[in-house]
């Protein structure tokens, strides 16, 4: 089964291309049954490589498959191949798994758009691109699904590409990437220029070679590319916009599987980290300070899909901080049980979305659970998942990356408590808002909406699925092709904590298969401190949900949304006024040397020539007296100089 | 040996180059009326050239870095003057090219006006641009690179938009005040050459093996003809004949232009500058290394506030040659390679970009950006293509433009670490230009006017399809076009070394070439 490996990506490859050449023609919904059957059956042979790799030793799980030669020139040879051992298996499992369930959750949801075979070629080539990403067997492969997920990213927001604000997302969201993709190319040329090879297998293990400061920088230059695809500080910014995008890509792209790509990245080079400590303390902090800052923006924002959006932005952050305590497992751990619950509360809140005519303002929501049973109960399961309660699968990865950041240093813990105090309480907020209350979208007279907000300006109802203008008809159950996926990922969102149970070495599944990649894990002193630990982060827990629970029995509650949060600290307009602008103006000025400077000498040396020509002509004046003067000038001042040289 | 012998063998650059110059022939000797038989002329010539390009390089042997299929013939015998021709890596791929755009310039935008004309100058250009491609004489490769400027002044001059007398002239006039120089500085290594070895020629490699002068005198005769060389490519300072050229230009000649024409000044760099002056060349790489990233740099600040959709393509030529530049005198494997893989990217990218912005004009009779908005809505086909080509001019891995890019980067950063890194940071901007130019033109809700274009038709549809295939073929394939082009860019690198001490570090060369491979950890 291992050689059949190239069959993962080939699947949705082929799914690609058939709906390019077909998709017209299959239509709505036929584009979108190939769509997720391609990437279903890319999960089956995923699968199967994960059974055939359990059924072998521990230490001989990896595999090299190579396809063809990519990039041959001179002492630099990048082929297509693809390594296959526990990281990028675990990985692909996730990615191809719940990828097929975003897939069968968006036939039912793009239903009566326009573009709905276009939808479905851009999801599968996402699903292409982000597995070549993680199954590339060197840098430069990872590089190509790196940029191909943020093209396929660039598509997919400004897929409903009349509006203005759907537009500049995706722009933003591809430039931003691209700041950081400019990090990652210039780690690629030190590596090349430290190893002469771009192959995980040729650099990774030979990590010990490099000197700390060259380490460093590659780590930090990984880091920035990393920083843009997962939306880390400072470049977290086009993530919230990235919410243009339908709801099945925000879950998918925006939550589970390719703003995850850059903690994946970091825990592959986990061997260069290892050798610059100071950039593995950068990156805890960064990972921490993004974790805070965007919980407590998501406390204030009244999009619900927003709130989704900081809120991986938030759980991200975690996921660095674990990287950067040492604690990869916990951050492929927390990975895997966050794709399950935010996918989860994402294609909930698409599902309210959709009940409610594209309504996606929580403050004419409410009430809820009355009319749709099924997106409650699962959207309260992810809830207590991501809140951290135990026993649902949030809890036991999140736990893990706080005893990793003790570990590191008791601020950054504490810096982890509380973004968990906050988390608690946003999403009890969320969930208050949208499913407890009054029935607020029936109300003939809309509390003024903060229009005002740049933040929520683009929150009008657009009716981009073609369901008309928005009429609050009564909200609706969606239809079983998305409410499967629902209750599929809620139960993953339940018991997805068993594959790393702390209790022994034996339950710690996903530490035990990961560690022929990532070796042993120094992780294992605490014993005593990490029950009284656990403790209080359920401690800090159910403060966040008590708090949230009894603040929100009303929706009107202005003074616990501040200005500065309800405007995400006005970061754009910052971002806005000293980078976007006077980038303008520096643009703006070389245009203004390029007409008038570069192009004015030139225009101006052409100028002359006429000009010149033109006092020139004025000595062919044709009078013989003239042309003798000038003859018996010129003898003069030769016998002159023939004098002076003799003289 | 000196002698040239009689060729055995079927003379297939020779015909390569007359073809089109008959076909050029026959169009003028054919009624104007006779439309039909004129187009049918120049269709039979244009795509027998390109059939016989694409011949040439499936029989050209990949391993083998000199020069192949060269013909050697006196032409002024006394003057050491001969045709004489020949084709390496380094030149394969933008014969192909030529060939290849050729018939998608001719057949691809409509003309009306005066056609037979149009057709003849078209057919004769392309005559001397596959001559500069494939001369291996001094005097010869003059002869065709001045030539090449003739055809194309009355194409913009004829076929141009509003402002088209200004931009012909300037053009005509920039690059031949270029080229002067360069004419200077061929007749002095000539005769200098003659005065050391006692032997008049204009033979290519003869006066690469041994040139006969001095260090500084090499270096002002390498500066001459790299002036030529930068106005044609071009460099900043001397691009700004281009944006004017371009835009004024009829599609196209604005395909040509950007496709081939610039390409003779990267060529000449690499050919002549490099091959005839190593020294000075590697001497002097730090100042044109700076220049090319100021291209790169400024050349995509330019375009993004340009208000004219073609203005902006073609500032975003000057980037783009910027990046070839760089490779060029990086003095890597991969930096050269990258740099003539290059050549062939763009050639393909912003082609096809000319022409779909000349679909667009066609369309709404404007390239002004505040005038379109919103025609993904009215043409979804016209959208994707324009896609698919933007990713492709962005860089976007799996395409074509990556593939090239990368390795200038790569080989770049190995000897030149901060022009590498510096000139990476264009990869932002490129996407800054593009982008929001997409977004401009493509997004939004159309107005009237935008709403009721019509999509691709099928001539346009059948015009793109070679190129869109060439896009993603050499971004996912690009080995066997690499493969063909590695030997002979070795062999370069090798003259270069031996004659300069310099050398790449080890792991870039790799096999072939006087360094030793690098163990590969696999």
């Amino acid at each position: 089964m291992i050689d059949a490996a190239w069959l993962i990506p080939a699947f949705p490859l082929t799914g690609f291309v058939l709906l390019v050449l077909f998709g017209r023609r299959l239509g709505d919904p036929a584009a979108g049954w190939l769509a997720t059957a391609m990437t279903g059956l890319s999960f089956l042979v995923t699968a199967g490589v994960f059974v055939d790799l359990l059924s072998m030793e521990h230490a001989a799980r990896h595999a090299t498959v190579d396809v063809f030669s990519w990039i041959p020139v001179g002492g630099l040879s990048v082929e297509v191949a693809f390594l296959i051992d526990p990281l990028s298996i675990t990985m692909a499992l996730f990615v191809t798994g719940v990828g097929a369930l975003i897939h069968l959750y968006s036939v039912g949801y793009m239903h009566g758009d326009g573009r709905y075979p276009t939808f479905f070629v851009y999801l599968n080539l996402f699903v292409f691109s982000m597995l070549m990403l993680v199954l590339a067997d060197n840098f430069l492969l990872s590089f190509l699904g790196w940029e191909g997920v943020g093209a396929c990213s660039y598509l997919l927001i400004s897929f409903w590409f009349t509006r203005e604000t759907a537009a500049s997302a995706g722009k933003k969201a591809f430039v931003t990437n691209r700041i950081g993709d400019f990090g990652f190319m210039i780690a690629m040329f030190l590596i090349f220029s430290a190893f002469g090879t771009l192959t995980y297998s040729g650099v990774l293990p030979h990590a010990e070679e490099l000197t700390k400061g060259t380490a460093t920088a590659i780590a930090l230059l990984l880091f920035l590319g990393a920083a843009g695809k997962s939306a880390q500080l400072p470049l977290y910014v086009w993530l919230p916009d990235a919410m243009e995008g339908p709801t099945p890509v925000s879950a998918l792209i925006h939550a589970a599987t390719m703003v995850t790509a850059g903690v994946y990245l970091m825990v592959r080079v986990a061997p260069i980290l290892e050798l610059a400590p100071t950039a593995m303390t950068i990156i805890a902090c960064v990972g921490a300070a993004t974790a805070l800052f965007a919980a407590t923006i998501a406390c204030a924002q009244n999009d619900i899909k927003r709130v989704l959006a900081y809120s991986t932005i938030s759980q991200l952050g975690y996921m660095f901080l674990a990287v950067g305590s040492g604690a990869y497992v916990a951050a492929i751990f927390h990975m895997v049980t966050h794709a399950f619950f935010k996918a989860l509360m994402f294609l909930g809140a698409g599902s309210v979305i959709h009940g409610l005519h594209d309504e996606q303002d929580m403050k004419r929501m409410g009430n809820l659970r009355k009319y749709m049973p099924i997106t409650w109960v699962t959207f309260m399961i992810g809830w207590l998942a991501i809140a951290g309660v135990p026993p649902f699968a949030g809890f036991w990865s999140k736990d893990e990356i706080l005893l990793g950041a003790w570990n590191k240093s008791p601020i950054l813990w504490f810096v982890g408590l509380f973004t968990a105090l906050l988390t608690a309480y946003y999403m009890t907020r969320q969930v208050r808002l949208v499913f407890y209350g009054d029935d607020r979208w029936q109300q003939a007279e809309h509390p003024a909406p903060a229009v005002a907000d740049p933040e929520l300006s683009h929150a009008e109802p657009v009716a981009p699925n073609g369901h008309g203008p928005s009429e609050h008809a009564d909200p609706h159950e969606s239809p079983p092709t998305m409410w499967i996926p629902l209750v599929v990922l809620a139960v993953l969102s339940v018991v997805g904590g068993v594959i790393n149970l702390p209790f022994s070495h034996d339950t710690e599944h996903l530490l035990r298969w990961l560690e022929p990649v990532l070796g042993e894990e120094a992780i294992h002193l605490f014993d005593g401190n990490k029950i009284v630990l656990a403790l209080i982060a359920i401690a800090a827990s159910l403060i966040g949900l008590a708090i949230g629970w009894f603040a929100w029995r009303t929706a009107d509650r202005p003074e616990l949304e501040p200005e500065p949060l309800r405007r995400a600290w006005y970061i754009d307009p910052l971002y806005q006024a000293i980078i976007a602008r006077p980038g303008q103006a520096l643009a703006d000025l070389s245009s203004w040397v390029d007409r008038n400077v570069v192009d004015g000498a030139v225009n101006g040396i052409a100028v002359a020539f006429r000009e010149g020509g033109g006092q020139l002509r004025r000595l062919q004046t044709g009078y013989v007296r003239n042309y003798a003067l000038g003859v018996a000038a010129g003898t003069v001042a030769l016998l002159a100089w023939f004098y002076m040289r003799a003289g | 040996m000196h002698a040239p012998t009689p060729d055995v063998t079927f003379p297939l650059l020779t015909v390569i180059i007359l073809l089109p110059a008959i076909g050029g022939v026959m169009v003028l000797l054919t009624p104007s009326r006779r439309l039909d038989a004129l187009r049918l002329i120049a269709l039979l010539f244009s795509v027998g050239t390109a059939a016989l390009t694409i011949y040439l390089a499936v029989k050209f042997k990949s391993h083998d870095g000199d020069f192949q299929f060269v013909s050697h013939h006196w032409w002024i015998r006394d003057f050491g003057i001969s045709w004489k021709l020949g084709v390496d890596g380094i030149s394969l791929w933008l014969v192909v090219l030529t060939g290849i755009l050729f018939p998608i310039a001719l057949f691809g935008p409509v003309v009306k006006k005066d056609v037979k004309a149009y057709l003849g100058w078209m057919l004769l250009l392309e005559a001397g641009c596959l001559g500069t491609f494939l001369a291996l004489d001094l005097f010869l490769f003059f002869v065709f690179f001045e030539i090449v400027l003739v055809p194309m002044y009355f194409l913009i001059g004829g076929w141009g938009y509003e402002n088209r007398v200004y931009a012909a002239l300037k053009f005509f006039v920039y690059t031949l005040a270029g080229s002067a120089l360069m004419l200077v500085g061929m007749l002095a290594l000539v005769f200098l050459h003659q005065a050391a070895t006692d032997r008049l020629t204009f033979d290519l490699v003869a006066l690469a093996q041994n040139p006969g002068v001095g260090e500084s005198t090499a270096r002002w005769i390498f500066l001459a003809f790299m002036l030529a060389f930068a106005v044609k490519v071009p460099l900043f300072p001397v691009h700004t004949w281009l944006p004017d050229a371009h835009t004024e230009a009829p599609t196209a000649g604005s395909v040509i232009l950007a496709g081939v024409l610039l390409k003779m000044g990267t060529y000449g760099i690499l050919r002549f500058g490099l091959y005839l002056f190593p020294k000075a060349a590697v001497d002097l790489a730090p100042l044109l290394l700076t220049l090319a990233v100021i291209g790169i740099i400024y050349g995509a600040l330019v375009a993004t506030v340009q208000k004219d959709l073609k203005r902006l393509v073609a500032y975003s030529s000057v980037a783009h040659l910027g990046f070839i530049v760089l490779g060029t005198f990086a003095f890597t494997t991969q930096g050269l390679s990258g740099g003539v893989l290059q050549m062939v990217n763009h050639g393909i990218s912003t082609g096809a970009l000319f022409l779909l912005v000349g679909m667009i004009y066609e369309r709404r009779h404007t390239r002004q950006i505040a005038e379109l908005r919103g025609l993904q809505k009215p043409a979804p086909v016209l959208a994707a293509v324009f896609t698919v080509v933007m990713l492709s001019s962005i860089g976007l891995p799996g395409l074509n433009g990556f593939v090239g890019e990368f390795l200038i980067l790569i080989g770049t950063f190995v000897t030149h670490r901060w022009w590498a890194v510096v000139a990476a940071s264009g990869v932002i901007l490129s996407a800054i230009y593009l982008l929001w130019a997409y977004q401009r033109v493509f997004h939004g809700e159309p107005d009237e006017a935008n709403a009721s274009i019509p999509d691709m038709t099928w001539r346009e549809r059948a015009t793109m399809a070679p190129l869109i295939l060439l896009i993603v073929f050499l971004g996912v394939y690009p080995k066997p076009v690499l493969d063909r082009i590695n030997p002979s860019v070795e062999r370069l690198i090798d003259h270069v070394e031996e004659r300069t001490g310099e050398s790449q570090p080890a792991f870039a060369g790799g096999g072939a070439g006087t360094t030793e491979p690098h163990e590969v950890g696999e």
